[in-house]
């Protein structure tokens, strides 16, 4: 049986954001999809989530300042292999 | 009037100066090695030639004819006999020859694969990443190609003998057969060089092997001449003397038909010329030097390092309106503000532009001159050094025109007036670690020669008065200082966003002062209480006797309320709180301290309970007075209780001095048997360790217990009636330790983290027998600092010494150069005004600043909110 890496304690919540979602986001910020912070899509927790290139992932993690805090990032794969 | 347009700069292209454009924008050719003929005229078509700009004054520029100031010089060209490989591209074209064949000129690669390329560089050009590394990936496929899939010429290995040869399969390739070679690469290759990380619209291969030289205006190389009438040239133009010397050689002798040898040994040489003078550290090439043997600087040099172009002119300048000079140390002014001399106050100048409402104060301020003579009284009143008047003419204020300036002074023109107190000035100590080390202060003008700072703004700038110097800026614009004064202020960096805790507090005597003060509540006749109130500016009553801790009550704030463990607290299991037997627990009621005593947990920098509870309830300006008026009250406390400290202080009787001898006795003792148990197999082994390293572990327990043992004994006969005692237990400087090692034994000297070991064979001295494993032959130092040590001892405690030096000099450069790299990666990045992070061109680094949004200056410690004290506020309440 394969281990589970969304179940580890160090790894924080992520979940693919719908396209009307991504929508919002980009006009709360005002930023294209470019300007989100990117992963790759070799990242083992995007692959474990099975997240396509162009997708938007929302990570919330636990912080002990600031209760949760949100971030999102950019599906992106390597220039070349 | 100089008139600006609005002009954005989209993108910068880097592209190749091709031959065709150097001889286009060159204003001539340059043939002849002189400079200057027998009458100090300029030689035509040398390398001073009047075409290519003048540097000396009354000539003027063939090109553009106009003269010195005007002229801004211009290119000229050398014609290279033979194609000259550029050091600076050597790389490039490397690369370009690992990926491309040599008998074609195509990639080594097939239709497919390139057409896979060509769809991938476009990803990544529009990702907008960097598409250097992809020139490379490209370069690796190709290598291991064994035969050119197009014209089926074998691919043979190529290698770059640094610097500038190359050889295919062993072979030397002179220039002109690699030139040829990049020659047929841009024309395969066509658009297909984008994959090469190269532009075909800017820049084609084969420009990277030169055939014509640019040669820099004079006015980028000027020669100087010295007082003699001797001319000194510039380096650059010596190295261009060079190359055209070796040049015109190597034309004659090929034109003449010599013998292939030396046309290449001449060929060679002038890569080597050619080399140095784009970069004269150039790995694999001895430097070109000068006839004293300095080496020359080239146009690398120029460029690069700490003394280069862009660090020391482009990223720092030199600035006016600033000054630098020894500082000391003022206790009666304000932490606010900044002592500055008059000689210096008299040379910086702040602007006033002159208008309808302040032109009689303004006339009158003229009038006075730059020097002028001060009332009986004052020390100084400001003067003025110059007047800009509403053209722009800037005219310079003396005693004898001051008058007559007054005068014609209209509204419009700017006064540019001495400094007086109260002026905004930025004041810096370096290394600038951190923001504080640059704070906005209020100038005091003060005799004599230095910068005078108060006592408590020494932490954030880590200034001590043994000869460190500062320096001093004085803003120009109202709106500098205001941005200044709102931000800068050294109030305002009363809290550190270090850590979220003061940083601005009392250091040294204040401390002690304060706790000589409150400690057992001292009496004071109404004279000395008097004294002491006053100095610290009290405008109340005092009627009769006061106890210490009443006359510390005066000074705080009405209302505050404050529960705390002094630096004295031993951590007992069981707080008695405030009974604490050594009044070591602070409690403060509306105003009044109950119990304790103050010592460097309240008042201190770094620690200090008390300003950081005023800072953030009744904010900045009420912190600065409470700290004003705390430091004064202190040096009042203690000089009228009196306070000294010498060698005597470490005086223990012979008792406790016997007592230590035995201490030290039976821990020598301990180690021997230590020993014995070792060399006879019976010392039990620590698991995980070997024998030997059971033994050294046990010795170094010993010993360091063998230390504080004897730091115990002479602390015992060290009471509070003994200075440094009450330096150390109060947090004001000194360490009991440091006590210990005074009065009672060093202890063991150590080398990274071992006894000393190291020396001669199996010994440390030769004043040990070999193998000697005990405490002296390893470094234990059994006497005291004030016993002075004995010679074997001093030169371990040398040994240790030195360990520590070197290790400070190193992580200072180390952390240095890391902190550099950190402030340029980081330094665009900027708080936006919707709480994102983001790069300049708006990539987001962060959704929320900090992730959590908390500014550390604001936070407690690092925490947005201290839940225990408000609810605690709220519960009295």
């Amino acid at each position: 049986m394969k281990f589970d890496i969304l179940k580890h304690k160090l790894v924080p919540h992520h979940e693919i954001l719908k396209e009307k979602e991504v929508e919002k986001l980009l006009r709360t910020y005002n930023i294209r999809k470019e300007n989100l912070p990117r992963i790759l899509t070799t990242d083992p927790v995007v692959q474990a989530i099975g997240a396509k290139e162009g997708d938007v992932i929302k990570i919330v993690r636990e912080s002990p300042t600031a209760g949760t805090s949100v971030a999102y990032r950019l599906v992106v794969s390597k220039g070349i292999e | 009037m100089i008139t600006t347009s609005k002009k954005v700069i989209d993108e910068i292209s880097f592209g190749l100066l091709s031959p065709e454009k150097i001889r286009k924008m060159s204003a001539t050719r340059v043939i002849t090695p002189d400079t200057y003929d027998e009458d100090g005229f300029p030689i035509e078509m040398g390398l001073m030639d009047t075409r290519l700009g003048v540097i000396e004054p009354g000539l003027r520029c063939k090109t553009c004819g106009q003269n010195v100031r005007e002229c801004p010089g211009h290119f000229g060209h050398i014609e290279l006999a033979m194609p000259i490989i550029h050091v600076g591209f050597v790389k490039t074209i490397f690369n370009i020859m690992k990926a491309t064949c040599r008998g074609c000129g195509k990639l080594l690669l097939t239709d497919k694969e390139v057409e896979k390329l060509r769809e991938d560089y476009k990803k990544i050009v529009e990702m907008g990443e960097s598409t250097a590394y992809f020139a490379k990936e490209v370069a690796k496929m190709a290598v291991k190609v064994e035969r050119c899939p197009h014209c089926g010429r074998e691919n043979l290995p190529v290698e770059l003998d640094k610097p500038t040869t190359f050889r295919e399969a062993g072979h030397k390739m002179t220039p002109a057969e690699v030139r040829e070679w990049m020659e047929k690469v841009s024309e395969a290759l066509g658009k297909d060089l984008l994959l090469l990380d190269i532009n075909p619209e800017v820049a084609r291969p084969e420009w990277m092997i030169l055939t014509v030289l640019p040669v820099p205006p004079v006015t980028t190389r000027p020669s100087i001449t010295l007082e003699t009438g001797e001319r000194s040239e510039d380096d650059l133009t010596h190295k261009l003397v060079d190359i055209i010397r070796i040049n015109q050689r190597l034309q004659e002798n090929r034109d003449a038909g010599a013998p292939q040898l030396i046309v290449e040994d001449l060929w060679e040489l002038l890569q080597y010329h050619v080399t140095t003078y784009f970069d004269n550290q150039t790995a694999g090439i001895p430097p070109a030097r000068h006839r004293s043997g300095r080496a020359l600087k080239t146009l690398a040099q120029r460029l690069k390092g700490k003394e280069g172009r862009f660090r020391s002119n482009l990223s720092g300048k030199r600035v006016n309106f600033s000054s630098r000079t020894v500082i000391s140390p003022d206790p009666n002014i304000s932490i606010n503000e900044v002592g500055i001399p008059i000689r210096v106050a008299r040379e910086l100048t702040v602007p006033i532009k002159v208008n309808a409402h302040n032109i009689e104060k303004m006339k009158e301020l003229v009038r006075r001159g730059p020097s002028p003579e001060p009332p009986a009284g004052v020390v100084y009143i400001p003067g003025v050094n110059y007047v800009i008047r509403p053209d722009g003419r800037r005219i310079k204020v003396t005693k004898e025109n001051a008058s007559t300036v007054a005068e014609r002074l209209e509204p419009g023109a700017i006064v540019e007036r001495q400094l007086q107190d109260g002026d905004i000035v930025l004041f810096n100590r370096q290394p600038s670690l951190h923001r504080m080390s640059m704070m906005a202060h209020k100038a005091k003008i003060l005799p004599y020669s230095t910068f005078r700072l108060n006592l408590a703004v020494c932490p954030p700038y880590n200034a001590d008065f043994d000869g460190d110097e500062m320096n001093l800026h004085v803003l120009q614009s109202e709106e500098a200082r205001a941005e200044a004064e709102i931000l800068m202020k050294v109030q305002e960096h009363i809290l550190s966003p270090r850590f979220g805790g003061v940083i601005i507090g009392a250091i040294h005597d204040h401390v002690t002062g304060c706790f000589l003060l409150t400690y057992k509540n001292r009496e004071f006749s109404r004279e000395d209480a008097i004294r002491i109130l006053s100095s610290a500016g009290y405008k109340g009553k005092v009627t009769g006797k006061m106890k210490g801790k009443e006359i510390f009550s005066k000074i705080l704030p009405k209302g505050i309320n404050l529960e705390y463990k002094a630096k004295a607290c031993n951590g007992c299991e069981k707080c008695l709180k405030e009974k604490c037997p050594y009044d070591a627990y602070v409690v403060i009621k509306n105003g009044k301290l109950i119990t304790g005593v103050i010592d460097e947990k309240s008042i201190g920098a770094f620690k200090g309970e008390i300003i950081e509870y005023i800072t953030r309830k009744w904010g900045t300006e009420e912190a600065r007075s409470f700290i004003d008026r705390l430091t004064k009250l202190a040096i009042a406390a203690i000089m009228t209780i009196g306070f000294t400290t010498g060698i005597d202080d470490e005086d223990i009787p012979e008792e406790a001095q016997l007592q230590i001898r035995e201490q030290l006795e039976k821990a020598k003792k301990k180690i021997q048997q230590l020993i014995r148990a070792y060399n006879e197999g019976e010392l039990e082994q620590i698991p995980g360790r070997s024998l030997e390293e059971t033994l050294e572990m046990e010795i170094m327990r010993v010993t360091g217990k063998a230390r504080d043992q004897t730091g115990e004994i002479a602390s015992k006969h060290l009471g509070m009636d003994n200075s440094a005692v009450i330096m150390a237990r109060s947090g004001a400087r000194g360490s009991m330790l440091n006590l210990s090692q005074m009065a009672g034994c060093v202890g063991q000297q150590a080398v990274r983290g071992e006894r000393i070991r190291r020396g001669y064979k199996n010994r440390t001295l030769t004043h040990f027998k070999k193998g000697d494993l005990g405490a002296e032959a390893k470094g234990f130092v059994s006497s005291s600092y004030k016993n002075g040590l004995t010679p074997t001892e001093y030169f371990f405690h040398s040994m240790g010494g030195r360990e520590g030096l070197v290790d400070t000099a190193v992580r200072t450069s180390r952390s240095g150069y890391m902190q550099r790299r950190l402030i340029n990666a980081l330094e665009n990045i900027k708080l936006e005004e919707d709480g994102t992070v983001r790069t300049t061109t708006g990539e987001i680094v962060q959704f929320v600043y900090g992730e959590d949004g908390v500014e550390p200056m604001r936070s407690i410690r690092g925490k947005a909110v201290n839940l225990d004290l408000i609810i605690k506020e709220v519960a009295n309440e």
